[in-house]
């Protein structure tokens, strides 16, 4: 059984990243309940084009909540009212008959607007850059049990690499901070013997980098943790603070 | 020197001046208990530190982790507003498992920092410091009773705790954050801890100050009914 909903999208247009931007208000009739967020975006991509008027930038591109590109700040929250997933995961069926939805950007100075919807998030890249990796070669693989990882470990490890650095934690963050992303990629080389060998040089270089770049300081408020679409825990914050603090400590 | 230019460092000093700040007001609201006991043993706390070299040390510590603490809130702040960007959202939501203390501990900080100043004005301006610079010094029940013959003076101190309770709830749980003492068994333990350590402290400034506003300004003696 397929209900319909007509809605008001009121969307941040704003033509390039030194223009001033504003919100306009469309309106949008019978959109089947089990379309998706962005399929409503394209829907109504294809009225504005066919109107003639400029079609609204957004990022997308997977649509199955893996890849990290889609964004998008719906009624007060990253990726919208749906918790544990993306923008993409957000259907119609979430809103009510007649609701103004307002959609925005990221706001963040480390994330400046490149055209509407659609946000630089560069500055993640540079983060991973300075040292989200491994950077010897590991050879062929280790024979089973020849390093023991205990399950807990390899768990968290696993659960810190689901981050797809999508950037809802800057967004929902209000002192724009980006240590939930840090401490996730930080915590998944900490915790297992490949990234331990680099782990006091990684944990430096990250968090100057992130300094670097604009982002705010970490007050624990937690809304990262409760935003993010993949769950990243805020345990991971503390971790990345216990090896920053030990790294300094031990120059 | 990374306390202070990393933001991971900036953290770690509001951490440690924040600990020590409970530390101290732990300290306070168990020898502000000892009126409601008895004032002349209140008398007596409060000729023991005087104006005594390790008195006068310690508070100079103190003063220090205030200072500190204070510094840093407004460098955090300005930082944070900054970081957050020009443009600000249209429609913004608290998460559930968000404290609201959490997202407004500046605000909660200034009402503490006012209510810092008018207790600083009332005791120490009128005990310790005529006692270093040679004036005339009051002693702790004449002191006591200057502000507490006032009902105004008991409110505003209230609306204080209050402020401070807030504060506390937050900034315990997000200290031991700070300095990396957290996992995800200890979040919820921490936040327990410093829900009742905040309650428990925060009562016993409430019911010294109620007590007291009873005695001098009502004349309505509890001093010892306990």
């Amino acid at each position: 059984m397929e209900n319909s909903i007509s809605v008001k999208l009121k969307v941040w247009r704003q033509a390039n990243p030194q223009a001033k931007g504003e919100f306009v208000t469309y309106e949008l009739q019978d959109i089947p309940t089990d379309t998706s967020f962005l399929e409503t975006l394209d829907i109504l991509n294809e009225q504005l084009v066919e109107r003639g008027e400029e079609p609204i930038a957004f990022d997308h591109d997977c649509r199955e909540g893996i890849c990290g590109m889609c964004s998008l700040y719906i009624n007060g929250h990253p990726h919208g009212p749906a918790t544990g997933a993306t923008t993409c995961q957000l259907y119609m069926r979430r809103f009510k008959d007649g609701e103004t939805i307002t959609v925005e950007p990221w706001r963040s100075a480390a994330f400046p607007v490149i055209k509407d919807l659609m946000v630089d998030r560069n500055a993640f890249d540079k983060i991973q850059q300075a040292g989200g990796y491994v950077s010897f070669n590991t050879g062929g693989a280790q024979d089973a049990n020849a390093i023991p990882i205990s399950k807990v470990a390899a768990d968290e490890a696993m659960d810190s690499a689901s981050c797809i650095g999508c950037g809802a934690c800057v967004a929902a963050c209000k002192n724009g901070s980006a240590m939930l992303f840090v401490s996730a990629k930080v915590s998944q080389f900490a915790l297992l013997p490949q990234g331990k060998a680099e782990a006091k040089k990684r944990v430096k270089a990250m968090l100057q980098k992130m300094d670097e770049l604009g982002f705010g300081n970490c007050t624990n408020t937690g809304a990262c943790a409760a935003e993010c679409p993949k769950n990243i825990k805020l345990s991971n914050i503390a971790r990345l603070n216990r090896e920053y603090i030990s790294a300094k400590c031990s120059d | 020197m990374w306390l202070f230019k990393s933001s991971v460092g900036r953290k770690v000093v509001m951490s440690v001046t924040g600990l020590f700040l409970i530390l101290f007001l732990t300290f306070h609201a168990l020898m502000n208990a000892v009126a409601v006991y008895s004032l002349e043993a209140y008398e007596a706390v409060c000729e023991f530190l005087g104006a005594n070299w390790y008195a006068l040390l310690g508070t100079a510590v103190l003063a220090a982790g205030f200072v500190i603490h204070i510094i840093y809130a407004f460098i955090l702040t300005l930082q944070n507003r900054s970081a957050r960007g020009a443009d600000r959202y249209a429609v913004t939501k608290r998460p559930k498992s968000v404290e609201w203390a959490s997202q407004n501990m500046f605000v909660l900080g200034l009402i503490v920092l006012c209510f810092l100043v008018l207790h600083l004005f009332q005791f120490w301006a009128k005990m310790q410091l005529p006692e270093i610079t040679g004036g005339e010094v009051l002693g702790g029940e004449e002191a006591l009773e200057a502000a507490f013959s006032q009902p105004w003076v008991c409110i505003v101190y209230l609306i204080g705790f209050c402020a401070i309770w807030f504060h506390i709830t937050h900034g315990f749980w997000s200290a031991f954050q700070s300095i990396g003492v957290n996992n995800d068994k200890w979040i919820e333990r921490w936040k327990c801890i410093g829900w009742w350590w905040a309650t428990i402290v925060m009562l016993l400034f409430a019911v010294c100050a109620i007590a007291l506003t009873c005695k001098f300004a009502f004349g309505c003696d509890c001093i010892g009914a306990c």
